[in-house]
């Protein structure tokens, strides 16, 4: 990846561990009182790709999306890059500028043009000037094979193309951990292998990944580690492997049984 | 496999039947084609019919225009029809009120330049835009010391002010401050500071259940009761505030309603790009709320528009209050309806200019997401 010009704008510090990039410690989160997340402890190297699965429910979009402070936890640790995921705002916002989003609904903006989605953050948050980030935003679509599409609204592409998008719009941020919330779940079938193709070229580029989904064929080729949730817990985690060919709890067995049936 | 088997390109283009298009087409389509709409469009034409004829004869075939008749009774003897004498005999009055004579290029002068502050407000392809919203910045202050004099002009008073200026004045003003005041109470309703959104609701409540003829009663009078004795607080001014802090809390439930339609999706997007709640809202939220939200906009600012007519309650001459200073004048007297259409006139260009402006508007921002 060609991030040469974005880095400047990165503070690195050199007292933070630089292998691991995520570490979740005894964490815990209610929705009122229904206890969705219980004693999540998930820590993820630099580099790593984890998928999430699990049956709906069980917490795993949660899980996520409590990374990056979508959603607020109310017990235990969440460090992202070194940083304490605490409710000052400032550590938020450092937080989301070294974490990317893409979800299941694309969330595009509707009203700007693919371009201008993708250049909205760096212009505002990174504070780019609009050229360079114009020059990113192409770079970026090149990579997910749209950059004709640049000067289309978001209502004017198909499925597929919205979520290349959407990955391309959080790729020029220059991220170091994406997260992924059921990327390919609204997509109709023939759109889900080119959103897939992306990721998995994301994969290869040495990004960290943590991917929510229930394409079982990219855990196999892209995941160093399947970790698999139920009723709010993480209940196995192993490699990919070891996950499809021998899973060790019953709770796994019978949703990979549900799942690989057909 | 030269044979075409189902013999397609042998057949050549023929024209459509004639019934199907031009005139007659499109009269056959659209008003014939049932039993129903032949009877409909039989009663539109007979009222059309009973309706335009008439009207046509009294205020234009039969009517008088000349700026020489100084009485109703000379109007009569020239003709049946409207007598638009009174028009011309009270044009300058209900365009300026009383606005000094020889000051009222002032108002014209800003009058114009309200089009030019105007029009990079309306339309963002013009050239040199950037210039023109420097003077749409300053043209309040322009327009206010151009109106009621200072710095070296000649000053009038507020009572002077009449006519469809006062209804341009107060109506423009109204709707330039309501606008950002609404958005911004809008959004300290949906704000997670409980102290913001209390006094928020609070105020969209209270000037929501309260009718505007009470607020301009409190505008007229009651207001000197809170201020300290010996101030003087313009009325022209005191309505001003009133109309648009009524206005304002209509704006702000119009938008309201913009805003609940934008999916949780698009504040989540914005949160996960690292976006401040400020740009968040100015970039993302808001432009997509208010496009939802302009047609509701634009009729309360129709309705702020032909409200200001409710300033004649508390002694400001606006075109009707100077219409009822010309029946009362012997001379005049009976010649409502002339004044009244001549009224309507002039309430119905603007109204209608708004309503096509925001249509056009409309169109223009619709880059096609509700097909997704």
């Amino acid at each position: 990846m060609n991030n040469g010009n974005m880095t400047k704008t990165v503070v690195p510090s050199d007292d933070r561990d630089h292998s691991v990039a995520i570490e979740i410690t005894n964490m815990h989160k209610w929705f009122g009182k229904f206890h969705v997340l219980k004693d999540i402890n998930l820590t993820v190297e630099r580099g790593e790709r984890i998928v999430i699965c699990g049956p709906s429910g069980s917490g795993k979009s949660t899980l996520i999306r409590c990374i990056n402070r979508l959603e607020e936890h109310q017990r235990g640790d969440i460090t992202v890059d070194g940083i304490l995921l605490t409710d000052n705002i400032k550590n938020i916002a450092e937080i989301r500028r070294e974490v990317g989003m893409v979800f299941q609904q694309f969330n595009l903006f509707p009203h700007l043009t693919v371009l201008e989605n993708c250049t909205l953050a760096p212009i505002w948050v990174r504070k780019l000037p609009k050229d360079e980030a114009d020059k990113i935003a192409m770079r970026y679509l090149e990579r997910v094979r749209i950059p004709e599409q640049a000067l289309k609204y978001p209502g004017q592409l198909s499925g597929g193309q919205q979520q290349r998008v959407a990955i391309a719009r959080s790729l020029c941020m220059n991220p170091k951990i994406m997260l992924f919330d059921e990327p390919t779940s609204a997509l109709d079938p023939e759109m889900i292998k080119e959103v897939l193709d992306v990721m998995i070229q994301l994969a290869k580029s040495g990004m960290t990944m943590l991917v929510v989904t229930h394409e079982m064929g990219f855990a196999k080729t892209v995941a160093n580690r399947v970790i698999f949730m139920d009723e709010g817990e993480i209940i196995e985690e192993n490699s990919p492997d070891e996950f499809f060919d021998n899973p060790r709890n019953k709770r796994t067995k019978l949703f990979l049984s549900q799942i690989l049936s057909h | 496999m030269d044979k075409n088997p189902h013999n397609t390109g042998i057949r050549q283009d023929l024209p459509p039947p004639k019934m199907h298009v031009g005139v007659a087409g499109w009269i056959r389509k659209n008003m014939l084609s049932s039993p129903t709409d032949v009877f409909l469009t039989v009663i539109s034409v007979y009222i059309l019919y009973k309706i335009v004829p008439p009207l046509a004869n009294w205020a234009v075939l039969d009517a008088v225009f000349s700026g020489d008749v100084n009485h109703r009774n000379e109007c009569r003897e020239i003709a049946a029809g409207a007598c638009w004498s009174v028009i011309v005999a009270r044009f300058e009055q209900l365009l300026y009120g009383f606005y000094p004579v020889h000051l009222r290029w002032r108002v014209n002068l800003t009058f114009i330049l309200l089009f030019v502050a105007l029009i990079p407000l309306l339309y963002d392809q013009v050239r040199g835009r950037k210039y023109l919203l420097w003077f749409t910045l300053i043209y309040p202050i322009f327009a206010f010391f151009m109106l009621w004099g200072g710095l070296g002009l000649e000053s009038v008073e507020s009572s002077k002010f009449g006519g469809f200026l006062l209804t341009v004045l107060i109506g423009v003003t109204g709707i330039a401050v309501s606008l950002p005041l609404g958005i911004a109470l809008s959004l300290g309703r949906q704000s997670s500071m409980p102290l913001v959104r209390l006094l928020s609701v609070c105020y969209i409540e209270f000037f929501r259940g309260v009718p505007l003829i009470t607020l301009l009663f409190v505008a007229s009078t009651l207001l000197n009761y809170f201020m300290p004795p010996g101030t003087y607080f313009d009325l022209l001014l005191r309505v001003i505030i009133m109309v648009i802090l009524f206005a304002a809390a209509y704006i702000a439930e119009v938008v309201r309603g913009g805003l609940a339609a934008i999916p949780r999706g698009q504040f989540e997007a914005a949160d996960a790009l690292g976006l401040k709640y400020a740009n968040c809202m100015r970039l993302i939220i808001l432009p997509q709320a208010l496009k939802i939200s302009i047609p509701g906009i634009v009729n309360t600012f129709i309705g702020l528009y032909k409200d200001t007519t409710l300033v004649v309650i508390v002694g400001l001459l606006d075109p009707l209050g100077i219409s009822g200073a010309a029946l009362a004048d012997s001379k005049w007297q009976g010649l409502s309806t002339e004044l009244y259409m001549f009224i309507a006139l002039g309430f119905f260009i603007s109204c209608f200019a708004m309503s096509r402006y925001s249509l056009y508007l409309e169109r223009k921002l619709d880059t096609g997401h509700k097909n997704q």
